[in-house]
């Protein structure tokens, strides 16, 4: 039994090498450089527009392009390589060894994750030129976890939606969501016109139980961080946050993952 | 294939089922965003806006108004105008007002929200934003000043800036579209402070301009007002 424990653990181990390598094979850290390159010129170009406060307009502009685009690019690397593998019927070949199914998702959550953490730590180079180390390691944490969190959003998206389009929809439509839930509950706690007219109460109603449901984006990875003077506590709220949401992710992934005729 | 879909694992069920009541906990305990009057922020310049929005300046403005509202009256805060720095939020009204011109939002905010502040000095700020941006397009802006000959008039009891709001709409506000009152308005202004040969002065102006069609209801008033006037 332990030695077969072992067998598992290694071949979790093998799936989430090969997702990196896949990764790297489809020019994902290539492509990632180009925009790195392309955006720090764009900042540099601002930088000349500028009047005051230069570095901090910089970095502010240059981290939300940055953060975006990382969102952006890990999602669908994520869902289009899955969409290929279960295309190509390697998840079949996989899970005809004697490898459980957690093991695989793992496997693949791990090399996703791994990807993630080194396209973090790419887009986060160029933000020295304009902000504290301090300040940017904990912008790239926090980057880390958001990306994290998008990595099992698109892995459970795929395996409920099987195709690329509904599952990187749903996967940007829920992070717009919750990257601007401060926005949305701001403007339902203050309008102008006080109504209980029912419909103004049931979307009070709806938008308090979607930021019950929904994690907190729009406290993770600040540009402000940046550009302002910013103590690591900020991160607590973000660790614990992905924490949890992650464990929703996971085991709804597995959930349906093991659900999966295959 | 021998595949078939198999059971989650009981592992799996509870750590969904605790993980999703853990995060209703975490997501409860959050604590609320609230926006405070002194946080708004300076305003942007247009272009970053633009940019922001991906060229879609209307857009924008109307985000970015429902937004700035959202300082005006925040729970929890009793004078939330007092705490608000005007020079701000008069930036930001020129900003949407910039990316939109046809929006009337903002100089609606300006002449009727942000003017029932209990402080002299914040109200002459807001009906002077007004009265600059009058003349951008007074055929279009003429309510918020002609709502700011009311509070000039009665909240801040100034006759002098009353009048000069009213000179700009009896001026400048001439199209057809805009009621034929807007133009009368100095009169009442300078009827209130005694000024009855201005005030007939005006009437006269206004029945040899050729705006007001002869033999009409309004043509009686005047001459009506203007006899009356002229008695006292």
């Amino acid at each position: 039994m332990p030695c077969v424990q072992q067998d598992g653990y290694e071949r979790m181990l093998t799936i989430a090498r090969l997702t990196l390598v896949d990764a790297i094979n489809n020019r994902l850290f290539l492509l990632a450089l180009a925009a790195v390159i392309g955006l720090f010129m764009l900042a540099v170009f601002i930088g000349e527009l500028a009047i005051t406060e230069t570095r901090q307009v910089q970095a502010v502009i240059l981290a939300s392009a940055l953060r975006l685009f990382a969102v952006m690019l890990i999602s669908l690397f994520v869902i289009t390589s899955m969409v290929r593998e279960f295309n190509d019927k390697g998840v079949e070949i996989l899970l005809a060894l004697p490898l459980p199914r957690y093991a695989y998702y793992f496997g693949k959550l791990s090399g996703y994750a791994l990807s993630s953490l080194l396209l973090a730590v790419l887009v986060s180079v160029p933000l020295l030129f304009f902000a504290e180390v301090g300040a940017v390691a904990l912008w790239c944490f926090s980057l880390c976890c958001e990306l994290l969190l998008v990595i099992a959003l698109s892995l459970l998206g795929l395996f409920t939606c099987t195709h690329i389009i509904p599952a990187y929809t749903g996967v940007l439509a829920f992070y717009l969501l919750a990257r601007s839930l401060e926005a949305i509950q701001l403007l339902s706690t203050s309008p102008v016109l006080e109504s209980n007219a029912w419909p103004q109460e049931f979307m009070y109603g709806m938008i308090a139980m979607i930021a019950l449901v929904l994690p907190d984006l729009g406290r993770f990875t600040n540009s402000s961080w940046l550009a302002y003077e910013i103590q690591p506590a900020v991160l607590l709220p973000v660790l614990l946050q992905t924490l949890i949401y992650l464990c929703i992710l996971v085991s709804a992934g597995l959930f349906d993952l093991y659900r999966k005729n295959l | 294939m021998a595949y078939r879909t198999e059971r989650p694992p009981r592992l799996v069920q509870f750590l969904l089922l605790g993980s999703f009541i853990a995060q209703l906990l975490f997501a409860s305990q959050r604590p609320d965003y609230i926006a405070r009057a002194r946080e708004l922020p300076a305003a942007p310049p247009v272009g970053i806006v633009r940019l922001a929005t991906l060229a879609e300046p209307v857009t924008a403005a109307a985000l970015l108004m429902l937004w700035l509202q959202a300082f005006d009256n925040p729970p929890g805060i009793s004078i939330p105008f007092n705490a608000l720095d005007y020079h701000n939020v008069i930036a930001w009204l020129d900003v949407i007002l910039t990316l939109n011109p046809r929006f009337n939002y903002p100089l609606l905010s300006a002449s009727r929200l942000y003017t029932e502040v209990p402080d002299t000095e914040r109200k002459r700020l807001m009906l002077g934003f007004v009265y600059e941006k009058f003349f951008n397009d007074p055929n279009r802006y003429w309510p918020w000043l002609a709502h700011a000959v009311y509070v000039a008039k009665h909240r801040l009891h100034d006759h002098q800036l009353a009048l000069s709001f009213a000179r700009a709409l009896r001026l400048n506000a001439t199209a057809k579209t805009v009621p034929a009152w807007v133009s009368q308005m100095e009169i009442l202004v300078y009827e209130d402070r005694g000024d009855w040969e201005a005030a007939s002065r005006i009437i006269d102006g206004l029945l040899a301009s050729g705006r007001i069609a002869p033999g009409s209801n309004e043509e009686r008033f005047l001459l009506d007002k203007l006899t009356a006037l002229r008695q006292q």
